[in-house]
């Protein structure tokens, strides 16, 4: 058992808490307000690495380890969540592809990721299939060596800008999760439609739109593992990418607590700075400890993966009191802030609308709890 | 081009410092370190010379082994490969020196840039007694003309400018009343200050690499020098806290406080 970080664990925790602190602190609450794409963030994320943490070096990524990508996150979501969302699009969009392409689709799909700024699309949920995958109704059809895809996919991050999408469609409804397959569509084809910039309550500075796919054609060789295997593929996705879901509400409740604990120093009633306080003082030691808790949850459950071992159970228990965990303290933020904490004026209650969405996307709080009822049972 | 920069580890400057009650130290228990900020400036700059003159950065650096973080972050930076003195104890500015001598002479660099001061002990004194040890010509306090907002800053144009013969250097420093250039023949020791350039971030895949870059170990034994310092220092203690101000009802009383009690005026 080991708690330390390593001294590299440390240089790449160091290299994003620069990136968050100088270069998306100061524009955060501007693509807040605006909801613009944050394109010169991302540019500058680009260079730094911070983009493609997941791809393996050898395809042009970081080739971070699981726990290293988690270090890195917290430290994105501090900064801005919504600007941490878009990076790790890329990552999850490509985890498909990282987890079950073969060498060929790898070196095809991914290595460009690493020479230029280029943004990917997961396209899982559908206006009518959020949890309930297997409802899903966009289908993909076989004619020779390509599949004709068609349907409408919705919430989907980066996706007015993505240049590749990772797209599940069922080649038949009537198979449920058995006739899911997950498909690459390169570049923006013709078929391919995205709708208006969703108007989110948090997290705004992410790109997030409805893609159509109008007999969008894939060639057979962009078929990501075997025809009814998409179910499966979506599912180990999203084992990886709820370590860094969770990072990221660590990273938002970091940010509340350290707000909390700079604004109750300054700030006095009945003569003593409200830090003096012992209700005070209840609400911050309590978001000091539920944001550690959250932390170890989220470095176990990247760790159990960098093991290579199945990380359902943890990972579930990580991203579901993660995110319940960032909603409270964000909460209890601007509860410490009072009146001003309310107010856009400061940056307590960005944070709280930041970390809603946390409980409800890539499987709600309530999901996580199927989810760990149904491993607890195994 | 070969140049060599150094990377003291150094207090965190965002950490609190506190001295020990008995005033033999600080309190280093749960302190964070990073390089010399005066430091990396003098690595980012002897990248760009690299960049643009195509040669090689080496990075040095004593201490114990927890000195190696620093080196790591410089070789993250781009810096080619790293020379690690291994020294723990005691060791003070002429020691310092003598050890960068007999490196500087092993390795033969063309430049050898260091931050113009470290910010934990604020000596200013290593750059101008190792050009003084080593016999070379010396710049102090690098700066440049153009901002730091500038396109020469953000092409990461180097601001110590190597002459067309490629045998001197031209060095623009900061002094009490401007702005003087020198130029100085190679070898030299430029020390680097506040507004020479803005550091580069280390990327991610700078830090994954930086990682099989090769430390060279060395000692104070096996280069020959004498560290046992001449300086002791007896106490360490805080400045004084100051003193709450006061309100004045007019201006007739502020002049007179101000001549009387603070004897300004």
């Amino acid at each position: 058992m080991e708690f330390q970080l390593t001294e590299s664990q440390r240089a790449l925790q160091d290299a994003a808490r620069k990136y968050a602190r100088e270069v998306v602190r100061p524009k955060a609450a501007h693509y807040d307000e605006t909801s613009e794409f944050p394109r010169d963030l991302l540019s500058t994320a680009f260079e730094l690495g911070l983009l493609n943490m997941a791809i393996p070096s050898e395809y042009g990524g970081g080739g971070l380890s699981h726990l290293e990508q988690v270090i890195v996150c917290e430290e994105l979501a501090w900064g801005c969540a919504g600007v941490a969302t878009s990076i790790i699009a890329n990552d999850l969009a490509n985890l498909p592809i990282i987890l079950h392409g073969t060498e060929d689709q790898k070196k095809r799909l991914l290595s460009e990721f690493g020479q230029k700024l280029k943004f990917s699309s997961f396209c899982l949920t559908e206006p009518s299939a959020g949890s309930d995958v297997a409802a899903m109704s966009t289908t993909a059809r076989r004619e020779g060596d390509e599949y004709v895809l068609n349907g409408t996919k919705c919430f989907i991050t980066n996706g007015g800008y993505a240049d590749q999408f990772t797209v599940f469609a069922t080649l038949d409804k009537g198979k449920k999760h058995k006739g899911i397959t997950c498909f690459v569509v390169e570049g923006r084809p013709a078929g391919v439609t995205t709708g208006k910039h969703e108007n989110k309550m948090g997290q705004r500075a992410s790109n997030t739109v409805t893609v159509n796919f109008d007999e969008v054609r894939v060639p057979v060789a962009n078929r990501i593992g075997e025809e009814g295997e998409g179910f499966k593929v979506a599912m180990a996705t999203l084992d990886n990418s709820r370590p860094l879901t969770a990072s990221l509400s660590v990273g938002i409740a970091r940010a509340a607590l350290e707000y909390s604990l700079e604004y109750s120093a300054q700030r006095q009633t009945f003569g003593k700075p409200i830090r003096e306080h012992q209700g005070v003082q209840f609400m911050l030691a309590d978001m000091g400890m539920n944001t550690h808790a959250a932390r170890l949850l989220t470095w176990e459950s990247a760790w159990v993966l960098d093991e290579g071992q199945r990380n359902t159970l943890q990972s579930s228990y990580a991203k579901c009191f993660a995110a319940d965990m960032a909603m409270k303290v964000a909460t209890d933020a601007v509860q410490v802030y009072g009146g001003y904490g309310y107010m856009k004026d400061y940056p307590v209650e960005k944070l709280m609308r930041d970390a809603k969405l946390i409980q409800v996307y890539e499987g709600t709080s309530q999901v996580q709890r199927l989810v760990i009822a149904k491993e607890l049972f195994r | 081009m070969k140049i060599l920069v150094t990377a003291k580890r150094v207090e965190d400057p965002e950490s609190k410092i506190k001295v020990k009650p008995d005033g033999s130290d600080i309190v280093k228990e749960g302190l964070k370190y990073k390089i010399n900020p005066f430091d990396e400036i003098g690595v980012e700059e002897g990248l760009r010379l690299a960049a643009k003159h195509t040669g090689e950065v080496v990075v040095v650096s004593i201490g114990g082994k927890e000195v190696q973080e620093q080196l790591r972050h410089a070789l993250a930076m781009g810096a080619n490969r790293a020379v690690w003195v291994n020294h723990t104890g005691p060791l003070d500015q002429l020691g310092i020196a003598g050890l960068l001598q007999k490196v500087a002479e092993k390795e033969k660099p063309d430049i050898v840039l260091l931050g113009k001061q470290s910010i934990d002990d604020d000596q200013n004194q290593v750059g101008q007694y190792l050009a003084e040890f080593l016999g070379w010509g010396q710049a102090t306090f690098a700066s440049k003309v153009e901002s730091l907002e500038s396109a020469e800053e953000k092409n990461k144009t180097p601001a110590v400018v190597l002459s067309a013969d490629k045998k001197s250097v031209q060095v623009v420093r900061e002094v009490d009343n401007g702005l003087a250039t020198l130029e100085v023949q190679l070898p030299a020791i430029v020390t680097t200050d506040l507004r020479l350039n803005q550091p580069r971030y280390a990327s991610l895949p700078g830090i994954m690499k930086a990682k099989s870059k090769p430390i060279e170990e060395l000692t104070p034994a096996g280069l020959g020098v004498d560290v046992a310092p001449k300086i002791q220092v007896l106490k360490l203690a805080s400045p004084p806290a100051r003193k709450a101000g006061i309100k004045v009802p007019d201006v007739a009383t502020l002049v007179e406080k101000l001549h009387n009690e603070a004897k300004v005026v």
